[in-house]
């Protein structure tokens, strides 16, 4: 038994490893860190937090960062419900088609549409607002979510519909009172997985930002060349970036292997 | 509540589902739907409650043309053969779930839930959720939810085909006295013919979408007016042989031969097709009338106290269903009478012309 927990426990240090040395940095001065080899803080400090909490340069980043992600988890899950459940219960004329081309949205870099947004939000007026990149995100999580909420939709029997149904129940009230709740685990991995692509996207949330909407993803890499090497405060800003996906996985960690499979278990 | 159907038919995409269909339900009836899988029976089944619109034709319920009615609106209730509860609320909610859509009062709702309950037998589990529950229970808790409103017709789509063999048998008991004072029709579809002759009332037998025989279920099964009513109401499968009537005599090939009885007599010569049910073929003697025919034994199974003998005579297989242990080795040449006399004789266009049953 516990010569056959070596291996798990060997790999999951090796994997744990850099996110160790991200959370020690983060309490580490920037001279200890450039100073030498230390596996542990030898100067315990917690100034690298302090800061990113009193300077609304750093904490607004956070914020324009949880907005976008917030907006575009709930736009997103709100219109692929209701084309899911089309997919999963119709039958339609080039429905096969469409719903495989959903799923080839999400095979163009984003680099291709970064011009068209930038040119197209400039325009409208939407540029550095939240609303740009939650909208630009939906080209690529809509698509995702419509496939995992069909896999989930798909495997609750169409029987059910019809027995709510003669149970008086109108198509509305159904949905919202039946069939959301039926397939909640559904929707919240659905949730997790619009949050997580949202989260860790940058390349259409930097070009789409200028000041006021600047995610912290893009505020690290500017601070990285503006002001010079504060490698601690980095390493902090980088350890508060993981909080908010590790919350999340936590609510949804019974369902994410069904989630991955985009329903279909 | 009579519930009619006239000239229904259904096709989806071009291929027929259901062909021209005229039935009538009567009020308080109990109505038993027989045929195979992919007989049409669940589709008939929608097009009654109203999940389904008929491609054609209309259906009346209580001299109301209700075809584009929709089910909301019918008065129905629907057990199927899944267990099909919503999974979020208690059983209490789930058999509440109608009264509660249908806006009732919170008292009126007590009052029905539990005395459903009691009836079913699911009073301890009303707080539990459905996937706590047993197949039976949950199987049961969707019959009460079927039951707590004062539904106008009650579809059954095999209710108990999911459930295992003594639970099946048990609800089968229960089934009638559920019913037995409401004056809503049943309507039960089933694949088994065991549960039609079981449940009584009056049976339509299905084959590919077509109703063939509609009646009073004794009658159906005594006399089914054509080859493949016969064959659907019959389990195991009707054993079928052509024979040759000439004169007073049938023949069934060069050496075997009876006398036609009355119904046979007065038909006039040629060939017809035999059907016979396999448990009036036996390995012992049953009447003196009885005809006897040897060939090898394909398949011998004893079954408690039933014995199944598949027999092969000249390239037809004959199935033999008996009382009592008769054990015979495969290979071995086996001796069995056919009570003719209780066959059925169709003619070449498969309709029933003779025979008793």
């Amino acid at each position: 038994m516990r010569k056959r927990s070596i291996v798990p426990i060997v790999y999951i240090l090796f994997l744990m490893l850099p996110i160790y040395w991200l959370v020690t940095m983060s309490f580490k001065t920037t001279n200890e860190i450039l100073g030498g080899f230390t596996p542990w803080p030898q100067s315990f400090t917690l100034d690298n937090y302090r800061k990113i909490f009193n300077d609304p340069t750093w904490y607004m980043g956070y914020v324009a960062s949880i907005e976008y992600v917030a907006i575009n988890t709930v736009l997103s899950v709100a219109v692929a419900l209701p084309a899911a459940y089309a997919f999963s219960r119709y039958r339609f004329l080039g429905d096969k088609h469409m719903f495989f081309w959903l799923l080839t949205n999400r095979m163009a870099p984003a680099a291709v549409f970064a011009l068209p947004f930038y040119q197209l939000y400039s325009a409208v007026g939407l540029f550095d607002t939240p609303w740009a990149v939650a909208l630009s995100h939906t080209l690529f999580n809509i698509p995702l979510a419509v496939w995992i909420l069909e896999g989930f939709m798909s495997g609750v029997p169409k029987e059910l519909d019809e027995t709510a149904y003669v149970d008086g129940y109108s198509f509305p009230r159904f949905f919202i009172k039946i069939f959301i709740p039926t397939i909640a685990a559904g929707i919240g991995v659905a949730c997790f997985f619009c949050f997580m692509f949202s989260w860790v996207e940058m390349l259409l949330a930097k070009t789409l930002t200028a000041v006021a909407a600047k995610p912290i993803a893009a505020l690290m890499t500017k601070t990285a060349s503006t002001s010079g090497y504060e490698l601690g405060l980095l390493a902090a800003a980088g350890t508060l970036t993981l909080i908010p996906g590790a919350v999340v996985i936590y609510f949804v960690r019974n369902y994410i292997a069904k989630g991955f499979a985009l329903g279909r278990v | 509540m009579t519930l009619e159907l006239k000239n229904v038919t259904k096709s989806v995409d071009g291929a027929v589902h259901i062909h021209e269909t005229n039935l009538t339900l009567e009020e308080g009836t109990f109505n038993v739907l027989l045929g195979t899988t992919l007989s049409g029976k669940t589709t008939l089944m929608q097009l009654m409650a109203g999940l389904d619109k008929p491609s054609t034709g209309e259906i009346w319920f209580n001299g109301k043309n209700v075809t584009g009615v929709s089910v909301q609106k019918r008065n129905v209730s629907m057990v199927y053969q899944q267990f099909i509860n919503y999974p979020h609320f208690t059983v209490y909610e789930n058999i509440a779930s109608p009264l509660r859509v249908a806006g009732a009062d919170a008292k009126t709702i007590d009052a029905r839930v539990q005395s459903v309950a009691e009836l079913l037998r699911l009073k301890p589990m009303l707080g539990r959720k459905p996937a706590e529950l047993s197949g039976g229970q949950q199987q049961r808790t969707a019959m009460a939810r079927a039951l707590v409103k004062d539904s106008d017709m009650i579809l059954l789509d095999e209710p108990l085909a999911n459930l295992d063999y003594k639970l099946r048998e048990e609800m089968r008991d229960e089934l009638p006295r559920l019913f037995a004072d409401r004056h809503c029709t049943v309507i039960y579809a089933t694949t088994e013919p065991t549960e039609a002759l079981l449940f009584g009332g009056h049976t339509a037998t299905l084959h590919e979408g077509r109703v063939t025989q509609f009646g009073p279920t004794g009658e159906i099964y005594r006399k089914p007016s054509d080859l493949i009513s016969a064959q659907v109401f019959s389990d195991p499968p009707l054993n079928t042989a052509t024979v040759m009537k000439r004169g007073n005599e049938v023949m069934l090939g060069p050496n075997i031969s009876w006398y036609a009885n009355d119904a046979a007599r007065d038909l006039p010569d040629g060939d017809y097709l035999l059907g016979i049910r396999a448990h009036h073929i036996t390995p012992f003697q049953q009447t003196p009338d009885a005809v006897a025919i040897e060939g090898h034994v394909l398949v011998a199974e004893l079954s408690g106290s039933e014995s199944v003998l598949h027999v092969d005579l000249n390239g037809t297989t004959w199935i033999s269903q008996s009382h009592g242990v008769h054990p015979f080795e495969v290979g071995s040449t086996a001796r069995l009478y056919v009570d003719v006399a209780r066959g059925f004789l169709f003619d070449r266009a498969n309709r029933l012309v003779g025979g008793l049953a």
